[in-house]
């Protein structure tokens, strides 16, 4: 790894919780979008109100990688309860900031890296009358201090602000001022820049910062999804809270000021997948998002959305387990629950989003997917995804799409048959024909999760009910054809590979980039969907060697590949990173080249 | 399972409702739960309810969890769409299909365990938000499909069939759903038709949560000497303390009532609920007077029955949401997708 350079470098911001760093930080963060130069957000915080401390880490990189760089350069160390570890996780060379208004000799124990005081206390005690400005303008004042370091463009900054506060002229002048006391101080009393710093440049055109909570709401809200039930579960709710946001802007209607869509906290996880299927079976696009937990909880409900057939979404947003685990942290360890989730053969049809773009994309296909194949289709996004702020590009939409409602008999159709029957498989494809509820009287059927022949009618007979469950499979199969494929990148004169899935995927390019610089090429298969489809089978019967790198202690995506391909599995080795926090290229690479034996190219 | 061969027909064949529809036209499949079992009786009297109300079956759901009460929306209506849930979830079910689309009658259909152990949270919820449902309780204080428990709504000191008296006090969904705010409360015997049915109309019509606690002996675990929902012990702790009338939009009230004695309740669909007290003391709009009612009959060892409350004031779930008129199952997608350019906008606020 090479040291830090001009738009190359990571800042990381060790605050407390519930002082208002956040904002401070988002605004450091986007300035640097707005002059051209990629960045990432990552933010470590605690399951906590108040009181506790949290990061946020600040990548910037022109290269656009995403995934922690796993070096810290720039450390603001703005809590006093983790000074030892924020003085430890700085790389050599690197520079350390903290509020010297009370002066720390703890502080100076490493002489490898450059300590930077700047009294901000002081300062805003005396620039600002209220303690609730003393406390908020010491972050603005901080980002003063990185602005001159880093030699960046105030005015840019000072448009953000005016964007940011709008009329709120009061807060415009007190931040203002903030900044200024913050890059003068450094002026006069630091050589600046540092050596490393920011240069404006162009990449940033026709991309934006978001997280994937949103991005995936911003989908339920494209997909046309009416009813959205939920209980709250970190981290999952701000895709709720964007859902209801967006939905105030884009779906109450104009002339009656009433609502286009309904969302539903629910009393618990098991009610918010009732409520979904309910309104699924009742003709709309409905979803639940959730986490781990409320997965375990949701279980019964969702092999009776199986079983009866019933089109729902329901997104999981996957934070550490087992049990409550760390809530604030990431993980992808609901790969296996998600896929084989409630009791008696069930599987299901999950999608793997990679980022905040695919998870919007991936989202509107859910929906469709769940109506064509009339069963609920999970989202497995994860912590880092759907929380964390992304730098993606524009999401595009087109007009034209039409929801692919699946086969849903109406009215007409309805009346010129002589006798509906619900789980019938006409087609060959596995996939009955369904009604809706108040269409007509011929579409009536008998919903339920109790044994259930081809006519919808209940029943204890060992061969009706295979039929039910044998047709099942031959839907597994068309699911198969209609799912995302995988996405891929291979050369076959290439014999190792890697295979992944979500959020892994920019630590895996940057991983690439990096081994290939030393003679080590792979290719890549990152699946988007299970049920597998066969170009997963084929990647890995081209290659000697498919290290599966997935985040969670048991290795749960390459089990599945283990039992859903036909695979020789002795080709597959397991790269496992689940701390919690996202994985960087860094260990990726490490992990990697030691189960590559030495002189050998890959 | 009854292997008795039960007749399918509960009423009269030839007479026609205003859409055209004979009584044949609302049954369901042949039922199989044991004969004499209380909870055929309330599926003839919600036949006749929808019936005698005119709804057209297609426009009509029905819900239900697990028991064999849950097992009753099979053996009627089978021109409507069913949802046979999973145990105590029938109200998420209901809720969702309520938000998809306002429009449709939802009857529910739910038993004392599904709705007083495994389901109390999920009852409670619905009561809380007024859902626009009539919720029946199958009350027999027992679970018959496991063969026999005592459910939570068996009385201290009720006997099993094998004479093991009940320990714990039970739980009378009347009383907690007048706590908990609901706006239509009734209490019936699945043996009293002419009380039952004008209850079960007023429920389906009131727009709101609708809960019609109706005590349903089962014939085979809880109808002994000893039990108190038995047809014996039912039938004589029970008290009529109103008789209630439902009388449909724009139908003159043809039967005088005395006066001082009646309360007359508009409901939301043009049509009356006629209260004739049998008690003056009886107040089906104040939650105190009603609850005090309910317990000071318990402790005579009385069994109240009749419309115990009812506030037509309230929003349902729908309006509360301030949901538009129109189902929102039926919205246009080029309404409900803000399409290319506001996302354009949208994205413009992200950078």
């Amino acid at each position: 790894m090479t040291g830090p350079s001009n738009n190359d470098f990571t800042v990381k911001f060790a605050n407390v919780n519930g002082t208002g760093s956040s904002s401070a930080n988002g605004m450091f963060m986007k300035s640097i979008f707005r002059m051209g130069v990629p960045v990432v957000g990552k933010n470590y915080f605690p399951s906590n109100i108040q009181g506790l401390p949290t990061w946020y880490e600040v990548r910037v990189n022109e290269n656009g990688y995403l995934a922690p760089s796993g070096s810290i350069d720039i450390m603001l160390a703005m809590n006093a309860q983790t000074y030892g570890q924020d003085l430890d996780e700085l790389e050599s060379g690197g520079y350390l900031i903290y509020d010297s208004t009370w002066p720390r000799e703890e502080l100076m124990l490493r002489d490898d890296i450059t300590v930077l005081g700047v009294p901000l206390a002081n300062m805003c005690n005396e620039a600002f009358n209220t303690a609730r400005s003393r406390t908020l303008m010491k972050n603005t004042a901080y980002v003063g201090v990185l602005a001159a370091l880093l030699e960046m463009d105030m005015k840019v900054i000072e448009q953000l602000l005016l964007d940011t506060f709008g009329a709120k002229t009061h807060l415009i002048d007190a931040n203002k001022q903030a900044l200024k006391m913050g890059f003068e101080y450094a002026k006069e009393n630091f050589d600046c820049p540092l050596p490393f710093k920011t240069v404006a440049s162009d990449k940033t055109k026709d991309h934006f910062i978001i997280d994937g909570n949103s991005t995936a709401a911003l989908g339920c809200v494209y997909a046309g999804a009416t009813v959205g039930s939920w209980y709250p579960i970190t981290p999952s709710t701000s895709l709720m809270d964007a859902f209801s946001r967006y939905c105030g802007n884009f779906r109450v209607d104009e002339k009656t000021d009433k609502n286009n869509y309904s969302i539903i906290q629910a009393e618990d996880e098991l009610s918010a997948i009732g409520m979904a299927l309910g309104a699924g079976w009742n003709g709309a696009r409905s979803f639940t998002p959730t986490s781990g937990p409320g997965i375990s909880l949701m279980n019964e409900f969702i092999g009776y959305g199986y079983y009866a057939e019933i089109p729902t979404v329901i997104f999981d947003v996957q934070r550490t387990g087992p049990s409550t685990g760390m809530p604030t942290r990431t993980q992808q360890c609901d790969i296996l629950s998600c896929a084989y989730a409630s009791h008696g053969d069930t599987k299901h049809v999950c999608l793997y989003p990679a980022d905040p773009e695919e998870a919007f994309y991936l989202s509107v296909n859910a929906f469709d997917l769940a109506e064509q194949l009339q069963t609920p289709v999970f989202v497995l996004s994860d912590l880092d995804i759907g929380m964390n702020d992304w730098m993606i590009r524009d999401l595009e939409w087109d007009d034209k799409y039409v929801p692919n409602r699946g086969k849903v008999l109406d009215k007409d159709a309805l009346e010129g048959m002589e006798q509906f029957h619900r789980y019938l498989d006409s087609d060959g494809d596995g996939i009955p024909y369904r009604t809706i509820p108040g269409v007509h009287p011929k579409g009536a059927y008998f919903t339920r999760g109790s044994g259930h022949n081809m006519f919808g009618g209940y029943t204890e007979d060992s061969d009706e009910y295979q039929d039910v469950v044998d047709r099942l499979l031959i839907k597994w199969e068309t699911a198969k054809s209609i799912v995302p494929s995988p996405m891929k990148d291979f050369n076959k004169k290439n014999k190792i590979a890697i295979l992944s899935i979500g959020s892994c995927d920019d630590a895996i390019r940057e991983a690439r980039d990096s081994m290939s610089k030393d003679g080590h090429d792979f290719n890549y298969l990152r699946v988007r969907a299970f049920p597998f489809s066969n170009e997963v089978d084929e990647f890995i019967d081209a290659h000697e060697t498919v290290f599966v790198v997935e985040q969670n202690r048991d290795g749960q995506l390459a089990k599945l590949l283990q039992v859903e391909t036909n695979c020789d599995v002795s080709k597959i080795k397991s790269i496992r990173l689940y701390n919690g926090i996202p994985i960087s290229s860094k260990d990726l690479v490490e992990r990697i080249m030691k189960e590559i034996p030495s002189g050998k190219a890959a | 399972m009854s292997y008795i061969k039960k007749p399918k027909i509960y009423g009269d064949k030839f007479t026609k409702n205003k859409l055209g529809m004979t009584f044949t036209d609302y049954e369901g499949a042949m039922s199989t739960l044991c004969a004499g079992c209380g909870h055929d009786s309330i599926t003839g009297a919600i036949i006749q309810t929808v019936f005698d109300l005119d709804i057209p079956p297609h426009r009509m759901i029905k819900m239900s969890g697990i028991g064999c009460s849950s097992k009753t929306p099979a053996y009627f209506a089978n021109q409507s769409h069913g949802f046979n849930s999973v145990h105590g979830r029938m109200p998420a079910v209901a809720t969702g299909a309520n938000a998809a689309n306002r429009e449709l009658f939802c009857i529910g259909v739910s038993g004392d365990g599904d709705t007083l152990s495994i389901g109390m949270g999920q009852f409670s919820h619905a009561v809380r938000r007024n859902v626009n449902m009539l919720y029946v309780i199958e009350n027999n204080g027992v679970y018959g499909l496991t063969k026999g428990q005592f459910s939570a709504s068996a009385d201290v000191g009720s006997t099993a069939k094998k004479g093991a008296a009940n320990k714990h006090v039970p739980i009378d969904p009347c009383q907690i759903a007048i706590t908990l705010g609901a706006t239509f409360v009734a209490r019936s015997f699945s043996g009293d038709k002419d009380q039952l049915i004008p209850l079960l109309k007023a429920g389906l019509m009131h727009k709101g949560f609708a809960v019609v606690d109706v005590i349903s002996p089962c014939v085979t675990f809880n109808d002994h000497e000893g039990s108190t929902k038995s047809y014996m012990s039912t039938r004589e702790s029970k008290r009529e303390a109103v008789y209630t009338d439902y009388i449909p939009p724009f139908k003159e009230i043809e039967i005088s009532y005395e006066e001082g004695s009646t309360i007359e309740v508009d409901l939301h669909d043009g049509g009356k609920v006629i209260l004739r007290k049998s008690d003056d003391s009886y107040s089906p709009q104040s939650r105190g007077d009603s609850i005090k009612n309910i317990r000071s009959a318990t402790e005579r060892g009385e069994l109240l029955t009749g419309l115990l409350y009812i506030d037509e004031s309230q929003h349902d779930f729908t309006d509360t949401e301030n949901l538009i008129d129109a189902p929102l199952n039926s919205v246009d997608h080029q309404i409900l997708c803000p399409g290319k350019k506001s996302l354009k906008n949208l994205l413009d606020s992200y950078r």
